[in-house]
């Protein structure tokens, strides 16, 4: 610094610095201001030989106090683990009613159902579990295997035509076209009667011809009236809700070339409360029995 | 061979900034403040004791708010989300209450500011507050300024010890007394009193007493004018906030200059003289040790205490009193100029202020109305976004609804929820078996909050496209308050036929 200037005002050596005409002082910091970073200075020493600090080539200093947010959150899970034990040996011995029923378990088993329903089911049945064409809704009241909480679970269980379990759900609607079970036009005028039965527009000529053709071909699981049968996986016809489309086209599609969905059984996969949670989960959307 | 050196004399002359002088860290310089009786300090005292007795006493007045709600007439309940004040009682949801006296706290000091100058710094500041106890204590059993200083310089003996010991003790007392009250505002203060005797307390109580039992220690009796100087950024805005109106501790040199001391004038005659008689009492008294004769300076907190010496000793020597005296820079230029003219109110009378005040009771007034108007039941509605819709076998369409129900009153209350604004919707509520209709009854514990998920179906004969109106209720009969919430209702964009 060749040039000191002072302030004549206040006899102050000034650092040089001005700004529109105002300068700085170059007063004195305190010497405490001093002293408090120094101790910042030996804090952080005396942190980096406590904690984890110093990146080494691999990994890094441990520390003496021996931290890690590793363990920290290991240390959480096991105290959430600990935590939730309780409700989960509850789970494990009450009946799935019981656990519906009670206010305590069924909030406990409706959120554990939804984490897994997350991480398993959002593939086919999507985030909201309202499914997409071939992939059922599982908001509604429409079940093709039942809606009560001992049929979700035993669906959950085993899965639909899933070939590695023996207990799966299975039904096999004949493929009436591909197979030449029936004429083209015949599987039209079904067509046109499975939109009767369901209350919708359709040609009634069409219909009455077609209703002699279901009462042979698909009453059997179908029913009569078209409400369909759980115990054989026959859907009901005459509801609003249609799995591959309610269209003329659609059904026709579907007498013709019946497409078959498959549903993995999870028994083997997730522990029985984890199925207990699901079942639990899947049946508060909306439309359980 | 002999050197011969002509004489010469040694000047005495020192540069000012030295090699040897210059310090780039200063310490700091311990300040003795005199004791001091006048007006201000008067005024002083009974701030202090009022603004004590309101943080150490309020936590401990009792308000009755019936079996469901705590007796204690402030609380801030951070574990169940309550503030209550008196007859006020806040939700988490209605802080903007607590925003809005913030802003109207920062608006009020820009008006105190605009007009007193920095009358917060200098009578109200807890720092100021503080500093101005630990000196009563200081004074109690030290002494008075010349005994301090004296007591300070000599050796450590016996009663150095006992003096500077009995001191600090009684610091730490009132240390832990500030910090303890503090906590007692966050609970109910009997029973945190008795878990705190019995070291039953939660920890944070122990921690929290122990930072701020270490931060009133450390600040009012060491560091003092320290934190006015270097630590507070208040001092930094208010410099800026003040104007040629506001008014300042001023030291009127226009009448006071040339100082001379009495012997002085006993010896040069008296005329040549203005009225300071140099006596240092206004540097004696001053907290922040500055003299406040150079002028107005950043360090000064305008506690107004040399305005009292210099009162007192205008009086004795038979001069008006006013040497030293809260003045604006307006009237100070006037009176240098030679205009005799007087600081009065009339300083106050400005546009700045003005609108510092419509400002200031504009937010009052509509906190107010809110404040008067505000529901205690109310309803908040989250429409379920995945599924939007659901379509049930008999063709109607389902919405999924979240109802929060809150019961902001500190009695249980029986309420009907109802839905309105689509023909023929039925609601029902998960895990009520009661059969669907489109009005059910609730019952609402004291002051909490129920959350219900709700079904709504509607036929799609009754509803206009994707999106219906419609609308919840809740209603009371007993005291007939009741709140709405305008919800959609989806449904497909046309209908299947």
């Amino acid at each position: 610094m060749a040039n000191k200037e002072v302030d004549q005002i206040s006899g102050i050596e000034t650092t040089g610095h001005e700004w529109d005409g105002i300068k700085e002082l170059n007063n004195p910091l305190p010497r405490w201001w001093l002293y408090t970073f120094y101790a910042c200075c030996l804090w952080a020493l005396g942190y980096a030989i406590a904690y984890p600090a110093i990146p080494l080539i691999k990994g890094n200093t441990a520390g003496f106090l021996g931290y890690s947010s590793r363990a920290d959150v290991a240390d959480e899970l096991t105290k959430a683990k600990v935590a939730q034990a309780g409700l989960l040996s509850k789970i494990e011995s009450s009946s799935l009613e019981e656990i519906r029923k009670d206010p305590t378990l069924l909030q406990f088993a409706v959120s554990g159902g939804r984490s897994a329903f997350l991480v398993n089911c959002v593939q086919c049945h999507g985030a909201g579990a309202s499914g997409s064409p071939g992939y059922p809704n599982l908001n509604d009241d429409d079940w093709i295997w039942g809606g009560k909480l001992e049929d979700i679970y035993t669906t959950l269980k085993h899965g639909i035509r899933f070939q590695w379990d023996d207990d799966t759900r299975t039904s096999q609607m004949p493929a009436f076209g591909a197979d030449e079970l029936l004429k083209k036009g015949q599987i039209n005028d079904v067509a046109e009667f499975v939109r009767q039965l369901a209350g919708l527009e359709h040609n009634a000529e069409a219909a009455t011809w077609g209703a002699k053709a279901y009462a042979e071909h698909c009453a059997a699981c179908h029913k009569d009236t078209g409400e369909g049968d759980r115990e054989q996986g026959a859907p009901s016809l005459k509801d609003a809700i249609w799995f591959y489309g309610s269209s003329k086209e659609e059904i026709a599609q579907q007498i013709a070339r019946p497409r078959h969905g498959v549903m993995p059984g999870w028994i083997n996969r997730l522990d029985d409360n984890t199925l207990k949670k699901l079942t639990v989960y899947v049946h508060s959307l909306g439309g359980g029995e | 061979m002999v050197t011969v050196y002509n004489s010469v004399e040694r000047v005495d002359a020192e540069a000012v900034n030295s090699k040897e002088k210059r310090v780039d860290y200063a310490a700091r310089v311990k300040i003795f403040p005199k004791r001091v009786a006048g007006s201000f300090r008067s005024l002083k005292w009974w701030i202090m004791l009022i603004t004590l007795g309101i943080y150490y006493v309020t936590p401990w007045i009792r308000w009755d708010r019936g079996p469901h709600a705590p007796d204690q007439a402030v609380l801030v309940d951070l574990a169940n989300g309550r503030f209550y004040f008196f007859f006020i009682e806040i939700w988490p949801q209605e802080l903007f209450y607590i925003a809005g006296l913030l802003i109207m706290a920062g608006v009020g000091l820009f008006l105190v500011t605009s007009t007193v100058g920095r009358a917060w710094c200098g009578y109200t500041c807890p720092q100021t507050v503080w500093v101005d106890l630990f000196l009563v204590v200081e004074r109690w059993v030290e002494g008075d300024r010349n005994a301090r200083i004296k007591l300070d310089k000599g050796p450590y003996t016996f009663d150095k010890w006992r003096k500077r010991l009995l001191k600090h003790a009684i610091w730490i007392v009132i240390a832990v007394a500030t910090g303890g009250a503090w906590i007692f505002y966050f609970a109910d203060a009997p029973t945190l009193l008795w878990s705190f005797i019995t070291v039953d307390a939660p920890l944070v109580a122990y921690s929290t007493v122990a930072i701020l039992t270490a931060t009133t220690y450390v600040f009012a009796a060491f560091m003092r004018e320290q934190v006015c100087t270097y630590m507070c950024p208040w001092p930094r805005i208010q410099g800026a906030m003040l104007d040629e109106d506001s008014l300042v501790v001023t030291y009127n040199d226009w009448r006071g200059e040339g100082r001379g001391s009495q012997k002085q004038r006993r010896a040069e005659g008296e005329e040549k003289f203005g009225d300071c008689i140099d006596c240092n009492l206004c540097v004696a008294v001053c907290p922040q040790g500055i003299d406040i004769r150079d002028g107005q300076q950043l360090e000064c907190i305008t506690c107004a205490l040399c305005i009292d010496a210099c009162d007192g000793v205008m009086e004795k020597i038979g001069k008006p009193k006013g040497l030293i005296s809260y003045a604006t820079l307006r009237t100070y230029n006037a009176n240098t100029a030679g205009v005799d003219s007087p600081t009065t109110w009339r300083s106050f009378i400005r546009p700045r202020t003005y609108i510092y005040i419509g400002v200031w009771a504009l937010i009052g007034l509509v906190m107010l109305g809110f404040l008067l108007t505000r529901d205690r039941l109310d309803v908040n509605v989250l429409h379920d976004r995945n599924p939007v819709y659901v379509r049930l076998s008999d063709g109607s369409i389902r919405n999924g609804y979240t109802i929060k129900i809150l019961n902001m009153k500190a009695e249980p209350r029986a309420i009907t929820l109802s839905l309105s604004g689509i023909n023929g919707a039925t609601m029902s509520v998960v895990g009520q078996d009661a059969a669907a209709g489109n009005a059910i009854e609730v019952a609402l514990k004291p002051d909490k909050l129920v959350a219900l998920k709700v079904y709504v179906s509607a036929s799609p004969a009754n509803l206009s496209g994707e999106r219906s109106d419609m609308e919840f209720k809740v209603s009371d009969k007993t005291d007939g308050e009741q709140s709405t919430y305008s919800a959609n209702f989806n449904g497909p964009a046309r209908e299947e036929k």
